[in-house]
Formats: structure tokens, sequence, C-alpha cells
């Protein structure tokens, strides 16, 4: 059950995410990266972060990707058109990603080799007490400082938006 | 409760090695890195960076799983954290270029150039 | 017995159970409204119209599904269905009692019991916006669009407020389990007043803040400028017909029936009577045993003609009613999902109540009102909260 579950929110995933990078209008694109923010968030409660899993619901998909469709819907420029200017990212960008895929996987599969597979329920101190205590205690000064990056953000984006056209 | 107690344990004989959750999370990355290179729209190469996070963030999540700390979950929190700003004031910086050059694809965005 | 054998049990009674509550809340509606309006509301369908919903169905399922042209056929088709998917999906989670004991298995009131139940639903309430989005975007209509819009601004703007009313609940109960939330509320101080969050917690603000929340959140009057009818012909479901117009509709009294639901859990303490336990177990009886009693007396001095005969049948169902809630082993079950469900219903009323009741807002004035008036508030409100809990923590 484990692994079937893994299986089908990883292959859903990565069909998402193939399906964003080709779609060519950005509405279909922001749909399938709600699909993997999605099954991402099942992944993460099959790894014992509950937590995560409902902050990821609620705030990637819920108020990020929900800003993302609200500002493409705003602009409303239909799908995109093909350019030829990618210059060098066309010739040389597949292989040398397929590259690093591939790199990347072997590193991975040699290091893990020996470490223990994932057990759902094996951790369970994912849940909101246990974040929360870890929070607000070791993490406080970190917590309080992304707190006033958001207050800039928040600042940043009013200022941004709400500028007179010259 | 928690969610654990919704399944029996025999549910869950079959187990899940590391690597599966750190290849998808590489997959998903190169997926990232693909979009962003190739696509012309501003907005989907933002969306290609939340989608990077997001494998990131996976990564995280299954060594914070593999070292039963919660540290790594509190990371991925605060990438989560950013990437709200990252998201509300780039959106905003996209809708300032639309007004003033009305147009979404990357390659019009020259006037720096030369 | 098997875990999984009771939680399908479970969802194959919860689930047509809702299906029939979200038809029959409509006939509700329209009777209410019709009373506030004095008419009588739909008569003509069987007795009291009450076979009304099941004509609807039948009319919206043998309707025509349009499609007009230019729409996006992917998205036209999927966004009711996400919509309703999302809106479905939040009962699991709600508790509609305590643990019982059926046939020696204990058995909890409720679908799932998961400890982030409320984010869930929180997590849940953002993605519903998908449906009210999508469906106006690929409708390919302006009035559709401007509809999607506001619904999106206006969805994002409230959950901030209501997100921090339903904080300060939680800090009282130190739990995101509505079932932990609820059973913390149990018995009463000083023998009469009930240990509820909204009167001992005094989170009368609190719940203030989140009902008016909860009305911008499903889109009901006098927050309803998504699809308000004089101005945008209906928004985002301008260009829907037959099933999946249906669909908006169902999946906008679920969302009603949710944050009643959650409304209930964290303010009114769930299933816990509003009078002491003792008194508690005969309100029930009572009040279905006096609904059946009116019922007799009207049917014998009956002001309409057919009422001579509707009249009293209905008056043995409550009867019956009544009886069932003296039943030994069945008693309790049934008292706690009374008062739940009772409250859900008082405040489903209210929704209907108020949609009878008030104007629309402006849009600049709904967005004022979230931001420099309930955002504010419930801030104070959740640091004062936080306040009283540290220094008289229970």
């Amino acid at each position: 059950m484990d692994l079937v579950l893994f299986l089908t929110f990883a292959f859903i995933a990565v069909a998402c995410a193939l399906n964003m990078s080709l779609q060519r209008h950005p509405v279909s694109s922001a749909l399938s990266l709600i699909g993997v923010m999605v099954s991402l968030a099942v992944l993460y409660v099959l790894l014992g972060a509950e937590f995560i899993a409902a902050a990821q619901l609620v705030v990637y998909s819920g108020a990020i990707m929900v800003l993302f469709v609200f500002v493409i819907m705003l602009l409303n420029t239909g799908a995109e058109k093909l350019t030829k200017k990618a210059g060098l990212a066309h010739f040389l960008g597949f292989p040398l990603l397929v590259t690093l895929l591939a790199i990347a996987s072997w590193v991975i599969t040699n290091a893990t080799s020996t470490m223990a597979p994932v057990k759902f329920g094996a951790f369970t101190k994912g849940g909101p007490r246990e974040v929360g205590w870890e929070l607000f205690t070791r993490y406080l000064l970190p917590f309080e400082v992304t707190s006033i990056l958001i207050l800039i953000a928040i600042a940043g984006a009013y200022r941004l938006a709400n500028k007179e056209m010259d | 409760m928690s969610l654990y107690d919704l399944f029996p344990p025999e549910f869950f004989k079959l187990s899940v090695p590391l690597n599966g959750y750190l290849i998808l999370s590489a997959i998903l990355f190169t997926i990232g890195v693909a979009t962003f290179l190739f696509r012309r729209n501003v907005i989907t190469v933002f969306m290609a960076i939340e989608l990077m996070l997001n494998a990131v963030n996976l990564t995280f999540v299954t060594f914070s799983n593999h070292f039963a700390k919660v540290d790594g979950q509190i990371f991925s929190f605060f990438v989560m954290v950013v990437a709200a700003a990252e998201a509300a004031v780039g959106l905003a910086i996209i809708l300032m270029v639309f007004r003033n050059r009305a147009t979404l694809q990357i390659d019009d965005f020259d006037t720096l150039k030369n | 017995m098997d875990y999984l054998l009771v939680s399908i049990i479970k969802t194959l009674i919860v689930a047509p159970a809702l299906l029939a509550t979200l038809a029959y809340i409509v006939w509700v509606e329209r009777k209410v409204i019709a009373h506030v309006q004095l008419r009588v509301g739909p008569y003509f369908v069987g007795p009291h119209g009450l076979l009304q919903p099941i004509a609807d169905a039948v009319k919206l399922l043998t309707k025509e599904d349009f499609i007009p042209s230019g729409v996006n056929h992917f998205f036209y088709w999927a966004a009711p269905w996400l919509g309703l998917m999302f809106a479905v999906s939040g009962i699991a989670v709600i508790p509609f009692g305590p643990q019982v004991d059926i046939f020696g298995t204990k058995v909890n009131l409720g679908l799932a019991d998961i400890n982030i139940g409320l984010l869930w639903i929180l997590g849940l309430a953002g993605m519903g916006v998908y449906g009210i989005a999508l469906a106006g975007w690929s409708s390919n209509n302006k009035y559709s669009l401007i509809g999607a819009m506001r619904s999106s601004a206006q969805m994002i703007s409230y959950e901030l407020p209501m997100a921090l009313a339903l904080a300060a609940p939680l800090l009282l109960s130190n739990s995101l389990n509505l079932r932990e939330v609820i059973d913390t509320q149990a018995g009463f101080v000083f023998g009469f007043i009930p240990n509820w969050n909204l009167f001992t917690g005094f989170q009368v603000i609190g719940f203030v803040l989140y009902m008016i929340c909860a009305f911008a959140e499903t889109n009901r009057i006098p927050f309803d400028l998504p699809e308000a009818e004089n101005e945008l012909v209906a928004g985002f479901h301008s260009e829907y017909s037959s099933m999946k117009f249906a669909a908006f509709f169902m999946a906008e009294y679920c969302n009603m029936i949710i944050v009643c639901s959650v409304a209930t859990a964290l303010f009114l303490g769930g299933w816990h009577p509003i009078v002491p336990q003792a008194i508690a177990d005969f309100v029930p009886t009572l009040l279905f045993g006096g609904s059946a009693a009116v019922l007799f007396y009207h049917g014998m001095n009956n002001a309409r003609p057919n009422d001579r005969y509707s009249f009293p049948v209905f008056g043995v169902i409550f009867a019956g009613l009544a009886l069932l809630f003296l039943i030994p082993g069945l008693g309790p079950i049934l008292n706690s999902l009374f008062w739940f469900l009772g409250k859900v219903g008082f405040l489903l009323f209210f929704f209907i109540w108020v949609r009878a009741t008030l104007p629309r807002f402006r849009y600049d004035q709904l967005m004022k009102i979230a931001w420099l008036f309930l955002f504010p508030v419930a801030l104070a409100n959740l640091v004062l909260t936080a306040f009283g809990v540290t220094f008289f923590s229970k």
C-alpha cells in the first residue's frame, strides 16, 4: 500500500510537471502545477510530515497559486508565442539536463544505498504540535525574521502594484 | 488520534526506498529547470521556479523523515514562506512590466540590451 | 471489527445523507425566504412542495447541456466538478458525535479523525476558489470573468481574518483535531453556563468575525458579489446549464454546511447540549412531541383543504421521531447527533435569514471591511485571547 501510494502520486506529480512544461497556455500550466503540489502534499503525509502537508495545501495551492491564476486571468494574454530566441539553451539545454538528472540519480542511489527505507508510521513527529514547538523555541529568530520579510514583501508589492503610470 | 491510526499496520508492509523520494525530487527539479530554460512566458517561467522550490522541499522532508528530526520540515516551512513573499513581489513586478510593455514574452523585455 | 469496514459503512451513510441534505436545503431556503416575504413558496409538487427538490433534480438532469461557443472545453467541463469535489471533501473531518458503542465496537461518529482537521478544511476552502475562477475564465464571457476575478480576490482577502478568528478558540482548546476541540468544551460553569468557547472562552467577537467571513467565503448575500444577479447576470455560472449548474449550487450549499459545522465545533461546543445533561436528554423528545401535537391540532382545524390529510401524516412521523429518542441504546447517539445537527441547522437558518433580509455590499466596501475592519479586529481578538490563556491557563 505504501509503495502503491508512492508510485501513484509520484507518477501523477511527474505527469503534471511534464504537462506544465508542455502546455502553451499559462492557465493550463498553473493547473498542472497545482496537481504537482497536491500530489506532493500526499507524499508529505506518507513521509510523516502532516503539518507540512497541510501547509502545502493551504499556502502553496490555496494562496500562492490562486494569486498566479488571478494574475493570469487579470492579464488574459492568451497562449504563448513560440520564438527562436533561446539561443544556446536550445541546443545544449536538453542534453545537459539529462546529464544532470543522470548524475544526480547516480549520486543519490550510491549515497543512500545503505540508508533505511521509508516506513510509513515510523516517524510520527510531524504533527502541528512538534513543528510548532521547534518553530517557537529553536527557530524563533528565523521565524521572526521571515515575518519581517513578509511585511517588506507586502509593502513592496503594494508600492509596485499601486504605482501610477507615467 | 493521528493519520497513522486510520489504517491497520498490515497495510504498509512494503516500504519505499529512500532514493525513490530523492530521485522523484531530482526529476521534478530537472523539469523545473527545463521549463525555466525553454519557456518564453514570464509567468510560466515564474511557475517553474515554484516547481523547483517544491522539489527541494520534498528533499528536505525526506531527510527529515530519515533522520527522525523536525528540522527539515521547518526548513521547508521557511521555503514556503519565502515563496509566498516572492510570489507576491514577483507578480507585482510582472504586473508593472505588463503595464509598461503590454506583453508577457520574455524576449521582448530587452530594452537594456546594447 | 475491521477499521476499513467501519469507515466504508460510515461513508455509505454520510454521503447519501449529505446529498439529500443538499437537495432539501434548497427547499428549506425557498420556504423560509417565502415566509419572510409573506409568500408560501413551493407548494404544488407534493404536500407543501416537499417533492420539489426531486422535481428540480429531474428537470436539471433532462435539460440540454448547452456549451457556448469559444469556451475552453476541458476547463469548462472540469470547473464545476472541481468545485463540488473540494466542497464535499470537507465533510470528511467533521465529527458529528462522540465515540459510541455499536454492537461492542467503538465507533467515532464522523468520517476521519485526523489531527490536522482544521487545516484540512482551511486548505479545501482555499482550493475551492479554483472551481469558481476556472468556471468564470473558461466561459469566454466578460461577466463571468469579472465574477471569477471578484471571487478570487474576495476569497483570498477573507481567508486571512477567517483563519485568525479560528485561531483564537484553538488557543483555548490546544488542538487542531476537531474532536479534541469539542471534547474540551464539555461541562458547565456554575452549573448552568455551558463551557463552550463562545461563552466561557469569551469568543463572542471571534464568533461574529468568523460568521462574517463565512458569509464571504461561501459567496452568500451580503457578500455574493461574484454572482450578483443584477449586475453580473449570475457571474461565474452565467454560461452553465443542466447538471454543471446544479454542481455549483450543490458546492455552495455544501460549503455552507461545512462552515456552519466548523462554527459549531469550534465555538458552539459541538454536540454538547446548551442545558444540563439531565434536562437535555428530554429536549428532543419534547421538541418533536410538541411539533407532532401542533401538527395534529392544525390538521383538525385545517386552514387549507389538503392539510386535513398531510398534517396528521407528518404528525405521526414527528411523534415516531420523538419516541425514537427514548430507546435506551439508541438515545445517547441520537441525542448528540440532535444537538450537533440542531446547532448546524440553526446556523444554516441564520444564513437563509440574512439572505432574506440584507442587501448586497458594494465591491470597494467589501474589500474595505475585510482589510480595515475584520483583519485588525481578528488580530486584536487573537492577541487578547493569547494573553487570557497565558494568565488564566486552565
